[in-house]
């Protein structure tokens, strides 16, 4: 049985089945029974690659190893859990009606062809596939951002299309160079744009074009991860689309559009000899989180604020690939997997937040813990995992990136510092009392499904204190291969 | 001979280059589509001569696809929008054009420079074009700067694919058929999307002008 294909078929089928029944009374079970199968098949490819070790499928089309094994089923799992999550919320949301049965549809069916589109970018072993699928899941996204057809979410979803589009423009240009530098290599054809071929011949490819290259791709890529400064269309596309949505984006999509730039950086490591790629990385790593920080601190809309903090971590992580090495470069891949966990969970408590207090203003939605325990210690117990507390895993990672950054970087380590201090007085400072105090908030027509945020937890505290020997193995066998 | 093609291809290249910059000048949204697909059959003649030329049959796919979707659909589906929105009236740049242009030709000189050291690597006969290529391209990107209106701008987006097209052609005789397809089906679903997109600014804000679009600031 091939799981691989097995596991891009399932949501490309829910994709279509939900595009013509997904605005039915039961879709919203349908789209988790997808996203469940989607699951199954990750769960078992997984368990085939801890078993037999990494495989190719499809003429070497398609491939799974350490690199993006933890991330396929990350993306199955958490594209699951919050499927879960949507039900309630959306049912909800018609209730409130936002949603007709018409963009239910839309959204079920956007919802499927996202997941394939980032599990395809994931397993494709080809770069220029991998181009496809970045600008496929982006594509899928844009009207779920304008769904609600507010002014401020056609503007944001405006934005989100023209910015990446223009992004992805310049990722396509630099993989044109990268088959450039492939084909004096290894000749034209499918072949040259393979990335395990890429890999075997990297050091003979012309460095001259792969620097160009990397530029164009991490500037491509980059605005997909929501590197500042070209993260302009990340914070209003999470406040102003559905939260599954911005629980998706913020969780995957953006590690999905940092594995392509880890993918681009190898081979160009490879190819220059040099630190150059990491230099970059390191520079729009440390502009991201310092800026988001202080961006953060001034945010009143909580989708907006948590969105911030997205960019600054995703910069934090950026940074980390950017020092190399395999401290750095373990920390990295530990903190991509935590941030998507418990990032998605806050996303899935701050929803029900605002729908019980019907604004998505800070200073207006208070005691949550009052009127629903869950939600309310959901969202505080979400946000301290990720201020870097101990004992949740972005503890364990942010140390491992700060005290690298101490011994390479030490004029680095300062600044990072303050940036986490800032982020962390700013979002306790407004969590503290949207979960305690008064409130007049109204309970909820539909019984929240909550079960995602505490599984969510669990895991982002289970990696800070037991991390599974096999990830511990796939974790360095990565890190080796990104390198320094 | 392939001196005779070499010439041609240049030729269509600064023919391309030339439609870039009357893009960049121009007002009318009916022109925009013209200039567009004009742009297109320079791409599909660059394309099938290259292809006869080094004697590749897969640049003649290639060059079909580019004929239906950048020559046919595309125009198609843009005329029968801007019918439906009603919108031929003229765009308004943000900066005024004489300014646009010097711009544009300043863009002309980075895109050789950076795009000179990279040509004299690739073995393609076209390579000299890359220049001209990368600066189609950033021209396209200065009109979906310049533009306040959200056909003109999409116009550019699509300007600058066929400029990253014809960059993957003259460099390297076009990218694999695998790839060249998905990069069809992507431009295409994004044609339909932003299609559908308009209509809803339309319902919305009565107008297809995207500076009401500018409300989500920073404070």
């Amino acid at each position: 049985m091939n799981w691989l294909l097995l596991m891009l078929i399932i949501p490309f089928a829910g994709a279509g089945v939900l595009a013509l029944y997904g605005g039915r009374e039961r879709a919203p079970e349908v789209n988790s029974a997808f996203s469940f199968a989607t699951f199954i098949a990750a769960a078992m490819l997984t368990s085939k690659v801890i078993a037999d070790g990494p495989l190719y499928a499809l003429e070497r089309q398609f491939f799974i190893d350490p690199l993006n094994v933890f991330l396929v089923t990350l993306t199955a799992f958490v594209a699951w859990t919050t499927s879960l999550f949507s039900g309630p919320y959306m049912r909800i949301e018609s209730d409130h009606g936002k949603m007709t049965p018409r963009r239910m549809r839309l959204y079920h069916s956007m919802y499927q062809l996202f997941t394939c589109a980032m599990l395809l970018a994931l397993t494709t072993n080809n770069m220029g596939l991998l181009w496809v699928a970045m600008e496929g899941a982006t594509l899928a996204t844009v009207l779920l951002v304008s769904i609600y057809r507010t002014a401020a979410s056609l503007e944001a979803a405006w934005k989100y299309f023209i910015l990446c589009g223009v992004g992805i423009a310049q990722a396509l240009f630099g993989t044109i160079l990268l088959y450039l530098a492939a084909d004096r290599v290894i000749g034209a054809g499918t072949g040259a744009l393979l990335w395990t071929n890429l890999e075997q011949v990297k050091t003979h490819m012309e460095p001259t074009i792969l620097s160009l290259a990397f530029v164009f791709l991490l500037v491509g890529y980059g605005t997909k991860v929501g590197l500042v400064p070209l993260h302009n269309w990340l914070p209003d596309a999470h406040a102003e689309g559905p939260t599954p949505i911005s629980a998706v984006l913020s969780g995957l999509l953006l590690n999905v559009a940092l594995y392509a730039v880890l993918r681009c950086k190898v081979l160009v490591d490879g190819a220059l000899q040099n630190h150059m790629a990491g230099n970059m990385m390191i520079g729009f790593g440390l502009l991201s989180v310092l800026i988001a920080a202080f961006f953060l601190s001034r945010q009143k809309d909580v989708k907006r604020m948590f969105a911030y903090s997205s960019i600054e971590h995703m910069g934090l992580i950026t940074f980390a690939f950017g020092i190399g090495g395999p401290i750095a470069n373990f920390a990295g891949l530990l903190h991509m997997t935590v941030h998507s966990l418990i990032k998605s969970a806050i996303f899935f408590a701050v929803g029900h937040a605002v729908q019980k207090a019907g604004t998505q203003t800070m200073s207006r939605i208070t005691g949550l813990l009052s009127i629903s325990p869950t939600v309310g210690w959901g969202l505080m117990l979400g946000s301290l995992a990720i201020l870097g507390m101990p004992p949740f895993g972005v503890f364990a990672s942010e140390f491992l990136i700060l005290t690298t950054a101490m011994r390479e970087l030490p004029w680095a380590t300062p600044l990072l510092l303050l940036a986490l201090g800032v982020a962390f007085a700013a979002v306790f400072q407004r969590v503290q009392p949207m979960v305690f105090g008064e409130t007049t908030a109204k309970p909820l027509q539909h019984p929240p499904a909550l079960i995602p945020v505490f599984m969510h937890l669990g895991l982002g505290l289970m990696l800070g204190l037991y991390i599974p020997p096999y990830l511990v193995a796939w974790y360095q066998q990565a890190a080796r291969m990104i390198g320094g | 001979m392939p001196n005779l093609v070499g010439q041609l291809i240049n030729l269509l290249a600064s023919i391309l280059l030339i439609l870039s910059f009357a893009m960049l000048s121009q007002r009318r949204i009916l022109s925009l589509i013209r200039l567009f697909t004009f742009q297109g059959v320079t791409l599909v003649a660059a394309t099938i001569l290259l292809g006869y030329s080094t004697n590749q049959p897969h640049l003649y796919y290639s060059a079909a696809l580019t004929q239906v979707l950048k020559v046919m659909v595309i125009p198609t589906l843009l005329h029968r929008l801007i019918n439906h929105l009603n919108v031929r009236w003229d765009t308004e740049t943000l900066i005024n054009i004489p300014t646009t242009m010097m711009i544009g030709i300043i863009l002309v000189i980075f895109s050789f420079n950076l795009a000179a050291p990279i040509s004299s690597l690739s073995t393609s006969i076209a390579r000299s074009t890359l220049g001209i290529a990368l600066a189609c391209v950033l021209l396209s990107f200065m009109m979906m700067i310049t533009r306040a209106k959200a056909v003109p701008q999409v116009i550019g987006f699509l300007s600058m694919e066929n400029g990253l097209f014809f960059s993957a052609t003259a460099a390297v005789y076009g990218m694999p058929m695998v790839v060249e397809l998905g990069i069809a089906l992507d431009v295409l679903m994004g044609i339909l999307i932003l299609g559908v997109f308009m209509f809803q600014i339309r319902e919305r804000f009565d107008s297809l002008d995207i500076s009401h679009l500018e409300k989500l600031k920073e404070d």
